[in-house]
């Protein structure tokens, strides 16, 4: 097993105390000193930034890497205009999830930005899948990402560039910032108006400082994690993999069956004609307590699922999670009870996302 | 890493503070910090024993459960109703507003088994 990598910013999470965690290959912060409740509500509130830099991210280009995307990727990449980004995924053959992913369109090709814990696999699949007219290069040590989360970080960003910061959600401008050239874009995994930078590890230490010296509180991934399941944002590893697929997990919105064949098509078709067995539901607890991964869930004494995420959320200070719940109990509004060290405690199916009232589209 | 002189300890990173037949239990300073920002603590009853290493109750940090372990022997006289509403006490306070519960000593005898600062800091260094 070799070293985990560390990212530009790691001297400087030391520096600032964070607590430090092997994630994917990666020695990441997982908490600074302030604690998650204190970067939970900077996010929320005002704004925060994240060291995303373990992110993978792939350049694909080449005369056919339009069919070629079609085909590996269930979104319609035909809609892609040059300036757009896209919430996608990758599948198997039996509608299996191989990674989710955010396809971006520059003039000259696509830029790719996947899962940390799945750059190998990902790259061994597109490679495996790619026509000889398309070039597939790793740049994931090229590049480091900050993502600038919550309702100030527009106005904070400004100080900082001339660039046009009304982007659309979901799309992206090459900018300078602090002096540097970067990508950025206007997405993120909080569900506040926010920004991601890619931008050269050497200039990512500029922004970071700057950004820090400007009041933006750092977060980790603890907080990341919160902030995502409040807005019942899938992880892979947890809420979706090769044993999940995209309807089941109610990512309909991003499969896109009305363009030609592409990997997984039929079974996701029949999934969703037939129904799934199952659906990825958000559920909160009734009771004091925390749901976590695999916990079971049962209904009226029979056993119905099991969670696949967990949390305390910071802003309805309760339990919430999501879970795989078995065709026929996944009812908003159904009782259910989460298995917790062998305890039943009361939960309830609610309607996602547990935040409704965001910054997302300011 | 604050290790008070005038507390036990056990090896479960518990700290003790005796006070004539009752202790008082909470979580070291060391502790709360591994387990970051605690949310959720789930006690036991009034009058529930327990023998030295029973469970008596778990401590839910936002990324990890542990299980609190009986440091003593004893009856549980009194629980911190106070961590019901702010468990971060623990966090912010571990060894005054983040105790957990009081304990009716059942074997003052035990007291010598627990470690006191010096032995404690030693376990972590």
């Amino acid at each position: 097993m070799s070293e985990n990598i560390k990212t530009a910013l790691y001297d400087i999470h030391v520096e600032l105390g964070a607590k430090i965690v092997p994630f994917a290959g990666y020695e990441m912060p997982v908490t600074y000193p302030n604690g998650i409740q204190a970067e939970h509500q900077a996010v929320r509130n005002l704004a925060g930034m994240f060291d995303v830099s373990h992110m993978g991210e792939f350049w694909i280009a080449g005369d056919e890497a339009l069919p070629f995307l079609q085909h590996v990727t269930i979104n319609d990449v035909s809609k892609l205009e040059v300036g757009d980004a896209q919430y996608s995924a990758m599948c198997y053959e039996d509608g299996g999830i191989v990674d989710d992913l955010i396809l971006y369109r520059k003039p000259d090709g696509y830029f790719m930005v996947i899962n940390a814990s799945n750059i190998d696999k990902d790259l061994e699949w597109l490679i495996k899948h790619k026509p000889e007219n398309v070039n597939i290069e790793n740049h994931s040590e090229r590049y480091s990402l900050v993502a600038l989360q919550g309702p100030k970080s527009r106005e904070i960003l400004s100080q900082f560039t001339d660039a046009d910061l009304n982007l659309m959600f979901y799309s992206y401008a090459d900018a300078t910032i602090c002096g540097h050239s970067v990508m950025l874009s206007r997405t993120g995994y909080t569900g506040e108006l926010g920004f991601e930078i890619y931008a050269s590890n050497e200039a990512i230490i500029d922004i970071w400082k700057a950004f820090l010296d400007d009041g933006v509180v750092p977060c980790g991934l603890a907080t990341r994690d919160i902030l995502r399941m409040e807005m019942k944002y899938c992880l892979y590893g947890n809420d979706i993999d090769h044993t999940t697929n995209p309807i089941e997990a109610g990512l309909s919105w991003i499969t896109d069956f009305s363009k030609d064949d592409f990997i997984g098509k039929s079974v996701l078709l029949s999934t969703k004609e037939n129904k799934p067995m199952r659906r990825l539901v958000t559920f909160e607890l009734n009771e004091r307590g925390i749901p976590r991964h695999d916990y079971r869930i049962h209904l009226d004494g029979e056993d119905v699922g099991f969670v696949t995420s967990g949390t305390q959320s910071m802003s309805l200070k309760k339990g919430i999670g999501m879970a795989y719940i078995d065709k026929g109990f996944a009812k908003v509004g159904n009782a259910i009870e989460v298995m917790i060290r062998n305890k039943p405690v009361s939960a309830t199916i609610v309607k996602p996302p547990f935040v409704k009232e965001t910054s997302i589209l300011n | 890493m604050n290790i008070p002189e005038n507390l036990k300890y056990s090896p479960e990173h518990e700290w003790i503070k005796v006070d004539g037949d009752c202790a008082y239990i909470g979580i070291t300073d060391f502790a709360q910090g591994e387990l970051g920002d605690i949310v959720f603590v789930e006690f036991p009853e009034i009058g529930d024993s327990f023998s030295i290493g029973d469970v008596f109750g778990t401590v839910e940090a936002v990324k990890t459960v542990a299980d609190l372990f009986a440091p003593i022997s004893g009856e549980v006289i009194e629980i911190n109703d106070s961590l019901e509403d702010s468990p971060e006490l623990i966090n912010t306070d571990a060894y005054n507003d983040g105790w957990i519960i009081k304990l009716k000593v059942t074997n003052r005898d035990e007291f010598d088994t627990l470690l006191d600062a010096t032995s404690y800091k030693g376990l972590l260094s």
